[in-house]
């Protein structure tokens, strides 16, 4: 069966890309999943949202948290676009888990704080943690 | 030793010193040229990506109006961005791009709109602040190793201008002045629209759209949007548009380094060549104090000589 060639990039830098049997991702219509051979499609991620790439039957899927991105497909290439991206192994737990405190505190009023909320849930799902 | 030998030496060993500061900041700049090209081709992806979905959405749906690509033939006020650097030691590098940032506002006011200048970086905000000027926003502290975070500030910042209306100080078009890095040797100041925007195409080419070879570049796919062209538009072109700042920024990061290295290279061959004629100058005056002293002694001996011969 045809591969899905994956590319996960930030602006600064690719984070990380591979072959994969499956992609899944949220986009602001709902959940989603990429097989080989998908049609073109070109999708905007939810704030905040972990991506999800199964390399192969057997092996460890990739994690990572994704925010403020796109998803596109095309001819087996998907690539995913993110302004904020992070593998979940690389996640500093403890470091998140602060941030999402602090961002909880200010999160009543404030829209911002509300989107920073979400993308540390996000960081430390990624990384395998319940929130 | 005589005066003058003294303040040759003196200047010797100040131009030597000098020489050696040059020299490392030549070795410094050098360096971060490679980092900051690093950091430029490690951008590439994510900018190829988001040109290639812009141009996507708006060939297959020229029908989609976004203010962000309509042009507005009765702007009034025009925002200037300027990218120039914090430190000095970079020969004409802010020179050449203040004064392109000069043609391009005069370029305005000829066609009836009123610049309006954002500035980045100590050197341009403090030539503005110098001659009265006013400046409408300015961010400093970063322009040798930028960061997204600062993209996306300016980025919302003009956006945000161009949202407004022009009589609540609003602008109808965004021009950023910016440094080209064309190679190590050649940097050139460039003037770009950002805002109406004009999406650059895909460099690859599109004319070879055979579907089968269409993966890498090649005709732009006719993608499905989800939710929908005009929403995810929406959300693309800001993106879009602090992808453009980012990649200014990396360039005049790289340019800047590039033309620290070249000055800081020349400085440093003033210093030896100085050193050198110096050397030169001081190894005469020594000469000369020699022969001084010698005939000196000479004639000392020989007036000692004769008063001798005189007394006997």
């Amino acid at each position: 069966m045809a591969k899905l060639r994956v590319e996960l990039v930030a602006p600064e830098r690719q984070v990380w890309s591979g072959e994969a049997d499956m992609v899944l991702a949220r986009t602001l219509e709902g959940e989603l999943g990429i097989l080989p051979n998908h049609a073109p499609l070109f999708g905007a991620l939810v704030e905040g949202g972990v991506v999800r790439v199964h390399e192969s039957a057997g092996s460890e899927e990739v994690v990572a948290a994704v925010s403020g991105g796109f998803l596109s497909v095309t001819e087996n290439r998907v690539s995913i676009l993110a302004e904020y991206a992070e593998l979940g192994q690389e996640v500093d737990v403890e470091e998140a888990h602060r941030a999402l405190e602090r961002a909880l505190a200010d999160a009543d009023h404030d829209e911002e704080a509300q989107a920073e909320v979400e993308r540390q849930r996000a960081r430390l799902r990624a990384s395998g943690q319940e929130v | 030793m005589g005066a003058q030998l003294r303040v040759i030496r003196g200047r010797i060993r100040s131009a030597r010193a000098m020489g050696k500061i040059t020299h490392a900041q030549e070795l410094i700049a050098s360096s971060r040229i490679i980092t900051a090209q690093r950091r430029a081709a490690a951008s590439a992806p994510y900018a190829r990506e988001i040109t290639r979905a812009v141009s996507a959405l708006i060939s297959y749906h020229p029908d989609i109006d976004h203010p962000l690509l309509v042009e507005r033939s009765d702007a009034r006020r025009a925002a200037m961005l300027l990218l120039t650097s914090d430190g000095g030691f970079c020969g004409g590098f802010n020179a050449n791009l203040l004064r392109e940032g000069e043609a391009l506002a005069a370029k305005l006011r000829d066609e009836g709109k009123e610049p309006v200048i954002y500035v980045a970086g100590r050197k341009g905000i403090g030539w503005y602040r110098f001659r009265g000027r006013d400046i409408e926003r300015e961010w400093s502290g970063f322009s040798g190793n930028p960061s997204y975070d600062r993209a996306e500030q300016i980025g919302q910042a003009l956006v945000a201008a161009f949202s407004r209306p022009e009589e609540d100080g609003g602008v109808g078009e965004i021009h950023v002045v910016y440094t080209e890095f064309v190679s190590m040797l050649s940097q050139r100041p460039v003037i770009h629209r950002i805002v109406p925007l004009e999406v650059e195409e895909v460099e690859e080419g599109q004319e070879t759209g055979e579907a089968g070879e269409a993966a890498a570049g090649g005709a732009l796919p006719l993608y499905e949007f989800e939710p929908s062209p005009e929403e995810v538009l929406d959300r693309l072109l800001p993106s879009y548009i602090e992808n453009r700042i980012w990649h200014m920024l990396l360039q005049s990061a790289a340019s800047e380094h590039a033309a620290r290295q070249r000055a800081m290279k020349s400085a440093t061959d003033n210093a030896n060549e100085l050193v050198e004629t110096l050397t030169r100058q001081a190894n005469q005056a020594r000469q000369a104090e020699i022969t001084t002293e010698i005939s000196e002694i000479v004639g000392g001996a020989n007036a000692l000589a004769a008063a001798t011969a005189e007394s006997e």
